[in-house]
């Protein structure tokens, strides 16, 4: 095996994009990772994050758009599958229905030409290691899923692969099952030292097994860290909503280490400037209930669900909603009081959501948008501007304005957009990308027909794919030249 | 249940096999006799036999009919594979037009392919029909087709992981299509060509059109032989058909034979 | 260049479009030129002007649609009481009337032909009957089967969930089984109706008939006119085309011919 000894980093990816030619989506932007030899690697996140493909372009069998892949410091970026020291085990298990165990286990090394002896200890050795001696000559079928699971990593394993690739490996299995196979394949890594790189949307199998996760949206990556890292300290709003349960609100810094939110005024640990507008995460077993006059800010219990370890609390104040889990259990009605403890609320930076576009000019010289002529004037938007009686539009020196070579651009605040189901209705529509609650409303990301990504701000719940239109008020939008 | 209709069932079903296979069955019957006609009484008699086995003309004619079923079914089998293979791992836009072009032969009437085939290869290029390059090329259009839409939901099935795991494996892509793929599709490419087979067999347009002067197949022979006086020759194709339809029937006991221990084997195996 | 999976079919693309394609483009021309190759319509004014050929055109379509409404008649209540009856092995039983096919159909029209000569004496004397039957006779397992198929992959609970809701047996087959099936029918139907249009050689064994549409080709051919040839047989592909759209086939359904083996 080669292994350059200054290099601690078994493999490495730069700026890796993967843009698929037949449609051009992007699904993986910009992915810059450093993987030490041995570590134990999730890439979590949900559905179409480019987890996946991730994951692909390093077992060879996707080869990014832009970008290189180093392993053991040596580009191996366009290098075939088959060339690869790298072995996967793949998410339906993909054993080879035709062959026997021993002929499966025994793939790999036959396209070695490794002698059959050595092909025989060494089927013989991976099968104990994965519990299953004397499975030789069973043929795939017979077996369950848990078996053909643990086949399936005896065939990666047996070629001795410097790094594993495991595509949600434990998806297809059942939630008993499945918690047993997180162990061992914890177990399996930390006896061979093997480096592991883990796929999944299981945000619990990523806590448990990782020594580093790789929490991943639309491509990119949100946050790298340890499994204490990622839920403690959630880098954005989505990594905290998407790694465990949590209450997410927006609010303001009111001084030092203070935070409003939720209607009441909180200490906090984080040293923002006043003024700030912030994401408040609060885990809801840091959501403390006492009697409504000892509380921050007082609710009214909307439900409450019996979890079996604890009481899931539903509690509205004023606004917003709030999730609390106690031992204690309540009742649907009660008034309660709210406590937060400084280290239970994370704050963090609000993402400026505003959203912005390029609109365009139509040969009217009026302003449009995806087809639809917008009702804002096109001359207070140039400095000294006039409209011609032909319709054209001159700037203050009296050149008619070049329709190339002006960009306008418009924004509007996500709270400023109205979602519609109708067709009719919006200058435009999309389908729901992503949803997080927020407290006292949804922060929605729609992503339309145009391919951009809209966030808007609605009280209503949507589902995830729902397609929409989007009613953007003129007057509420801001435009400004950008040449 | 009503009775009428548990009576009604049993009594269309049979008259139905009569329909079907009463002619066949008379005809085996008297293969055996040396009467020329259906309806005469006559005696038992193997003549027919004999001269279907015995007659250099028949063997000549059976033979080539099979060699030409056999060799059109295996190139159609290799073109039709590796088209399904190709078009299923080609872009969408390229996939859909093989698709279409592949439908060609198959609506098409055969009268249409076998004459349109004759005025490109005979007439405009002059290939002379003697050197079986219009029959073969024919049968093989006639039969590739659809070896490639009995491969094509194969490789639909698989799991498209086995292809890479091959080469996660090491496998190159060579190894990978005829280690992995390949036996994988197979009861797909077997099935495409006892299919092409069976259409090269039937054929009778295609090669009118296609085939040399001196060369017959079993069909363009019987349809001019039932035109023609010669008696003999008429019932020796009686044996021929009787021979045919014991042939059928024996592979498709074995076939229903060989599926139902596959069955028993399987419940087996649940157990 | 490496291999790639994708090179794997650039044979039979090749193959298809000198065997396929390219034989569809000289037809074209052909027919639309004439012997000394100049551009004309003479061809195919001709086949419309033409009583003779009209007529076959009419005589074809009339002897295609009635063999395929008889086919239709004796094949549905077959394949319906293949698909629900309480039978054991129905796939062996199925293959009972799949056989057939693997007989070539010039040895089963002879066999016919010997049975009807018997019955009848002169075929010649009732050309259209003996026409329906013969290409009945050759054509019925191509509409079995798909109405079988078809029938058999019903959803059994739809029947239940129809005598639920208070359909009796009579009711629940016209509104439930009968319009699930048709798609079968409809494939059955495309089986059916174009070979019995152009399949000549049925005919021709029973009664020296060439009365129709194919065998206006086969006249041609024999006559080395190319041109007019390549006419019949565009109107022909013309038909087909008309009669393929129509019946919106898929592509599994067009694969019942193959399918038959399976």
């Amino acid at each position: 095996m080669e292994q350059t000894k200054d290099n601690a980093n078994i493999i490495e990816l730069k700026h890796v994009t993967k843009r698929f030619e037949d449609n051009g989506y992007i699904a993986v932007n910009d992915f810059n990772l450093e993987v030490k030899r041995g570590e134990f690697v999730t890439f979590l996140g949900p559905s179409g994050c480019g987890k996946t493909t991730t994951l692909r372009m390093i077992a060879g069998f996707d080869i990014p758009s832009e970008g290189e892949i180093l392993l053991n410091g040596k580009p191996i970026t366009s290098l075939p599958p088959y060339e690869r020291p790298i072995n996967t085990v793949f998410q339906r298990y993909a054993l080879f229905p035709h062959m026997n165990i021993r002929d499966n286990i025994a793939f790999g090394l036959k396209q070695k030409k490794i002698s059959k002896d050595v092909i025989d200890k060494k089927v013989k050795r991976m099968l104990s290691l994965v519990d299953l001696e004397g499975f030789e000559d069973r043929s795939v079928s017979t077996l369950s899923g848990g078996q053909q699971q643990r086949i399936a990593i005896a065939r990666a394993l047996v070629n001795e692969p410097q790094i594993l690739l495991l595509d949600e490996p434990l998806g297809a299995l059942d939630l008993k099952m499945r918690q047993e196979m997180q162990l061992e394949l914890k177990a399996m890594h930390d006896r061979l030292g093997i480096t592991f790189i883990y796929v999944t949307h299981d945000q619990e199998e990523a806590l448990t097994m990782s020594d580093k996760i790789v929490v991943m949206s639309e491509g990119q990556i949100q946050q790298i860290g340890t499994p204490e890292d990622v839920y403690n300290e959630p880098k954005n709003a989505f990594v905290a909503d998407f790694i465990g349960e949590s209450n997410i609100f927006s609010g303001i810094m009111t001084g030092r280490l203070k935070v409003r939110f939720c209607g009441g005024e909180f200490e906090c640990l984080d040293d923002l400037q006043e003024g700030t507008h912030i994401t408040a995460v609060v885990r809801p077993e840091d959501v403390e209930l006492v009697a409504p006059e000892k509380g921050t800010i007082r609710g009214v219990v909307t439900s409450v669900i019996f979890k079996g370890m604890h009481y899931e609390i539903t509690i509205q104040s004023g606004k917003n909603e709030i999730v609390a889990r106690s031992t204690k259990t309540a009742r649907p009605g009660d008034h309660v009081g709210i406590c937060l403890d400084p280290d239970g609320i994370h704050v963090m930076v609000a993402e400026d959501h505003t959203n912005t576009f390029l609109v365009d000019i139509n040969k009217d010289y009026r302003l449009e948008y995806n087809g639809n002529v917008l009702d804002a004037s096109l001359t207070k938007l140039i400095p000294g501007g006039k409209r011609q009686e032909d319709g054209t539009v001159v700037d203050a020196s009296g050149e008619t304005i070049d329709l190339g070579r002006l960009h306008i651009m418009a924004s509007i605040q996500p709270g400023d957009i109205e979602m519609t189901d109708s067709e009719e209705e919006g200058l435009i529509h999309g389908n729901i990308s992503n949803l997080i609650y927020q407290g006292s409303h949804y922060l929605y990301i729609i992503h339309t027909d145009l391919e951009q990504d809209f966030a808007v701000y609605d009280e209503d719940l949507w589902n995830m794919g729902d397609r929409v239109g989007l009613i953007m008020p003129v007057e509420k939008m801001t435009f400004s030249i950008r040449k | 249940m009503n009775k009428r209709i548990s009576l009604w069932r049993p009594l269309f079903f049979v008259l139905m096999l009569l329909v079907l296979y009463l002619p066949i069955l008379i005809l085996a019957v008297y293969s055996f006799t040396d009467a020329t006609t259906i309806g005469a009484i006559r005696g038992f008699s193997l003549h027919n036999y004999v001269t279907l086995f015995t007659t250099p003309e028949l063997q000549t004619m059976i033979l080539g009919t099979l060699a030409l079923a056999f060799g059109a079914a295996a190139i159609a089998t290799v073109l039709g594979t590796l088209g399904a293979l190709g078009a299923f791992y080609a872009r969408p836009r390229i996939r859909s037009a093989v698709q279409t072009v592949n439908q060609i032969p198959v609506i098409n009437a055969d009268v249409v392919t076998g004459f349109s085939l004759c005025v490109l290869l005979v007439v405009v290029l002059g290939i002379s029909k003697d050197t079986f390059i219009p029959l073969v090329a024919g049968h093989v259009v006639l039969c590739a087709p659809f070896v490639f839409l009995n491969v094509m939901p194969r490789i639909r099935q698989m799991d498209p992981a086995m292809y890479e795991a091959a080469l996660d494996l090491g496998a190159t892509p060579r190894k990978a299509l005829s280690q992995v793929v390949i036996p994988q599709i197979m009861p797909g490419i077997v099935s495409g060509f006892g299919l092409a087979v069976t259409l090269s067999l039937d054929d009778y347009f295609i090669a009118t059109y296609t085939k040399p002067a001196t060369f017959n197949t079993i069909s363009t022979y019987v349809v001019n032989a039932t035109k023609g006086s010669q008696t003999t020759i008429k019932t020796a194709l009686w044996a021929l058909s009787t021979v045919i339809f014991a042939i059928v029937i024996l592979f498709v006991a074995a076939m229903n034979y060989r599926a139902s221990r596959q069955e028993k084997r399987r419940e087996k195996e649940d157990v | 260049m490496r291999f790639s999976r994708k090179y794997l079919g650039i044979p039979y693309y090749i193959f298809l479009g000198l065997f396929v394609i390219a034989p569809l483009v000289v037809l074209f021309y052909y027919a639309f030129t004439n012997g000394s190759g100049q551009f004309t319509l003479m061809n195919f004014a001709g086949f419309f002007t033409n009583p003779n050929t009209l007529g076959t055109l009419l005589y074809s379509f009339a002897i295609a649609a009635v063999t395929t409404v008889v086919c239709v008649l004796l094949a549905y209540p077959l394949a319906y009481i293949l698909a629900t009856g309480r039978l054991r092995r129905k796939s062996g039983i199925i293959m009972i009337f799949v056989m057939p096919m693997w007989i070539n159909f010039s040895l089963r029209i002879t066999a016919l032909k010997e049975v009807l000569t018997f019955l009848e004496g002169n075929l010649a004397m009732y050309p259209f009957l003996n026409a329906v039957v013969g290409m009945t006779y050759d054509f019925l397992p191509f509409m079995i089967l798909p109405i079988y198929t078809t029938i058999s992959r019903l959803d059994r609970s739809l029947l239940e969930a129809a005598a639920d809701l208070g359909a009796n047996e009579r009711e629940a087959f016209l509104k439930v089984t009968l319009p699930l099936s048709m798609p079968g029918v409809m494939s059955g139907v495309s089986m059916v109706f174009l070979p019995a249009m152009t399949n000549y050689v049925v005919l021709d064994m029973l009664y020296n008939s060439t009365y129709i549409m194919g065998s206006l080709i086969g006249s041609y051919f024999s006559a080395y006119n190319w041109n007019g040839g390549s006419m019949i047989a565009l109107i022909l592909l013309g038909i087909i085309c008309l009669f393929t759209y129509l019946s919106d086939s898929d592509e599994g359904q067009n694969n019942t011919r193959g399918g038959a083996l399976l």
